[in-house]
């Protein structure tokens, strides 16, 4: 129920981004989603790869001397209509969740859309949004979009 | 320039002892040092351990000659035999007790008789007098009061003097300059980062020190500063600023002092040895030598100190100076033979830091410092490797780790410091002696 993230540290400094990037790229890896959370200090960039090559993309990172980890996130789908992310959030509030981050993915073949969570106390996060109906993508499913 | 025009008037605390002819205080060196080494001796055990493995004997020590036979005394010493290993007396006699801090996690102390206070008082009291303080003075002392030495041996100066004393200790800038202008100070002592900071206070608010205050003089010490550094404060507050040595080990502030020809730092000689000393092979260098400085207490009875290495490095002459006093004269400190920081005041070791960051075990020991001097105050930046324990796909958890680190090192060294994480294998791996400090102050 959950998929996988890659999370690497970087220094906020000229050329971090397009490093990170080309030794991404060196592997032939295609980044499918990225989001970055920048302090004045440093950067945590998340990157959504296919399942497939994560192993590999994990190798590279390591190699190149990177901080990277492996972490799990919920990938959630919601209508793509005004008011579709806020119904989301409001079942997340009412069920005294808290968001670390949240960044959107790609669109579902029924005029859906897709929201990479990383909540509060995940496993229950999980159980919540599909007690509401909301469809928690698994990794296959999440790779096949 | 400072207040300082023409013929400048010396006033001199004590002259008989401080313009006093070098062979009789040779003699009187001399006979202090006799009786000191024996007291150490059948007092302190560690002494007594030293100089038996060197196997000399109290009565080997005749003359300040043979100061060269004594074994030395480290700032390890001081925090291996602590907290009271190294008293030579019973510790009821002791009165107060200071202190700052180690080469790791824990402070040294010293502590005092009610006679070595007194001594203090008496080479505080030539410190002040030296920059021009008398007894219708009113004396500003924004050094901190605590365990710190700076705060009470500058109020002990003063009240010594009869001055009248402003016990402001340090920081909260506004009040400093409120006081200092509605009770008319007229002599400031403060570390000279913050007399800078202050002077640019002041002229920021629109005053005009020379019409608006009543300032004339300031002792400023307890961390490195230069002749440019000088020529600014003295300018910013249009006073005469001094330079002012010391160190807890030995007493406080006012181990040396500058009078106001400024041209070096005269040592209290009647109470303490000064050495010059090849840091290497520890032999004695003559005077106009640069080297290590070495300090001897000779009336101290508490916490006397054998040779003392301050790792300090400097220069010494015996030449009579211009305001009359005989009293050997320490040239500016030039830097240190190990690599401690003075940071706003604060001694502070790489070793501390590596303790600190050792202790938290998230965090890898490959670190660098970073001193620099912003708006005339001392920041020191730590650079730390970020590794997979620490590094969290989350900004909170990130940041959390990083905040531990400056809380950490706040309680133990002191300081605030600003902490940045760098890339893993960003910071230089050393195989020899690791260099864990880059000091970018300009002084």
């Amino acid at each position: 129920m959950f998929i996988k993230q890659i999370s690497v540290f970087l220094e906020n400094k000229p050329g971090a981004m397009r490093e990170l990037t080309a030794v991404l790229g060196s592997g032939g890896i295609d980044i499918r989603e990225i989001s970055i959370a920048d302090t004045q200090a440093f950067g945590i960039v998340r990157i959504i790869l296919r399942s497939e090559v994560i192993d590999q993309a994990m190798a590279l990172l390591k190699g190149a001397g990177y901080t990277a980890r492996i972490n799990h996130v919920i990938c959630a789908e919601i209508v793509d209509k005004p008011n579709g992310l806020c119904e989301l959030l409001t079942v997340i509030e009412k069920e005294n969740l808290s968001v670390e981050y949240i960044y959107s993915f790609r669109r579902t073949p029924a005029r859906g859309a897709t929201m990479i969570l990383r909540l509060s106390e995940q496993e229950r996060a999980c159980k919540v949004l599909k007690e509401y109906g909301v469809r928690v993508l698994t990794q296959e499913e999440a790779d096949a979009l | 320039m400072g207040k300082t025009t023409g013929k400048v008037e010396h006033k001199i605390f004590n002259p008989a002892i401080e313009c006093i002819s070098r062979d009789e205080l040779m003699a009187m060196q001399g006979e202090r040092l006799r009786e000191v080494v024996r007291h150490e001796y059948e007092n302190v055990k560690l002494y007594r351990e030293r100089m038996d493995a060197k196997g000399v004997k109290p009565e080997d020590i005749r003359t300040v000659e043979d100061l060269k036979y004594l074994p030395f005394t480290e700032k390890s010493d001081l925090r291996d035999e602590f907290p009271y290993g190294l008293l030579a007396v019973p510790r009821e006699e002791i009165v107060r007790i200071h202190g700052s801090s180690g080469t790791t996690g824990k402070p040294i102390v010293s502590g005092y008789t009610r006679g070595d206070l007194d001594v203090w008082s008496e080479m505080m009291a030539r410190t002040l007098t030296a920059a021009g303080c008398g007894k219708e003075d009113i004396v500003q002392v924004a050094y901190g009061f605590g365990l710190f030495t700076g705060g009470f041996g500058a109020y002990q100066g003063a009240d010594k003097i009869g001055a009248m004393v402003l016990p402001m200790s340090s920081g909260n800038t506004q009040r400093q300059i409120m006081m200092m202008r509605d009770m008319e100070s007229t002599i400031l002592c403060c570390t000279p980062s913050y007399a800078v900071y202050l002077g640019e206070t002041i002229r920021e608010m629109g005053l005009n020190p020379a019409k608006d205050l009543k300032l004339k003089a300031g002792c400023f010490g307890a961390e490195p500063w230069s002749e440019a550094m000088r020529r600014r404060i003295e300018e910013l507050l249009c006073i005469d600023a001094c330079d002012i040595y010391g160190l807890t080990e030995i007493c406080g502030p006012g181990v040396s002092y500058e009078c106001l020809a400024k041209q070096g730092m005269h040592i209290n000689e009647d109470h303490v040895i000064a050495e010059i000393i090849n840091p290497a092979t520890g032999e004695p260098l003559p005077y106009g030598e640069e080297g290590e400085l070495v300090f001897t207490t000779i009336t101290k009875r508490g916490m006397p100190m054998l040779r003392y290495r301050t790792h300090d490095l400097c220069t010494l002459t015996d030449k009579k100076c211009d305001c009359g006093r005989t009293l050997a004269r320490m040239g500016r400190i030039t830097g240190r033979t190990d690599d401690m920081l003075i940071i706003r005041g604060v001694n502070v070791f790489p070793s501390q830091i590596e303790s600190v960051l050792v202790g938290i075990h998230e965090v890898a020991p490959h670190y660098m410092l970073y001193a620099d001097r912003v708006n005339s105050a001392d920041t020191l930046e730590i650079q730390v490797e970020m590794t997979e324990e620490m590094f969290s796909d989350t900004v909170a958890d990130v940041e959390a780790v990083r905040k531990k680190i400056v809380e950490s090192v706040k309680s133990v060294v002191g300081i605030a410091t600003k902490v940045t994480l760098v890339a893993p294998k960003s910071i230089p791996r050393f195989e020899g002696k690791a260099k864990h400090v880059v000091d970018r102050r300009k002084l």
